[in-house]
């Protein structure tokens, strides 16, 4: 299992902050589909992917108890 | 405090500036942003920002090691804020110290603009008729172009 969060616009259009998803051994661009699959509604235009809090790349494999986070386009400062 | 943080208090910038000073450092530039009560013609009621804190302060203390390389000599403190703020407090401060005023300001400068591209922390704005999850504003021009 991995540990999957949402944020901002994401978490209010998941209903959710995070979930546990059965995706160990998967890539990060197999995460985004899965994604996509369960939620069609989200916005995914313009969000990367952090695993263990650092930006991963699509073809990245997840691990046993990783976690991921979908990071919308930021707007900080 | 921590020289690269996510804090939901009322930002000082002093003790930022204060970090960073150092007897060798002969300019400190100290930059704070603030909640802007009007954008392209749209009044902000106040602004809710969120942040991936792990992964921000991660973040934060990687654009400080970029800087200490690019501007050999600086020292950096960087924070934002997240939660309700309101017209006109600080959203984030950034304490840059350096022998001469250029890589200070340089240097500041850079930090602001990596914090708006990877830095996880996101706004909301709420207005008096609804609120938005505001992306990417880097390319966006700060005010509407004129009327034809």
């Amino acid at each position: 299992m991995i540990t999957l969060y949402y944020f901002a616009g994401l978490r209010e259009a998941a209903g959710k902050a995070q979930e546990d998803a059965d995706l160990a051994g998967r890539t990060v661009a197999e995460l985004t589909a899965w994604v996509s699959g369960k939620y069609p509604h989200l916005p995914l235009d313009g969000v990367r992917v952090a695993v263990n809090e650092e930006y991963a790349l699509q073809e990245d494999v997840l691990q046993e108890g990783d976690t991921a986070a979908l990071i919308p386009p930021v707007s900080g400062g | 405090m921590k020289p690269y943080e996510i804090v939901t208090e009322p930002i000082d910038p002093q003790r930022y500036a204060d970090y960073v000073l150092r007897p060798e450092a002969g300019a400190v530039t100290l930059f704070t942003g603030h909640v802007r009560e009007w954008t392209r013609g749209i009044r902000t009621l106040f602004l809710a920002y969120e942040a991936y804190v792990p992964m921000a302060e991660k973040m934060l203390a990687r654009i400080g090691g970029e800087i200490e390389e690019k501007w050999p000599g600086t020292k950096t403190a960087i924070a934002h804020r997240i939660g309700e703020l309101q017209i006109g407090e600080i959203a984030v401060v950034i304490a840059v110290s350096s022998p001469h005023r250029r890589d200070a300001y340089e240097a500041n400068e850079y930090a602001i603009e990596r914090i708006k591209e990877s830095v996880p922390v996101w706004k909301k704005e709420i207005w008096e008729d609804g609120t938005e999850w505001i992306g990417d504003q880097r390319k966006k021009p700060e005010t509407e172009p004129a009327p034809e």
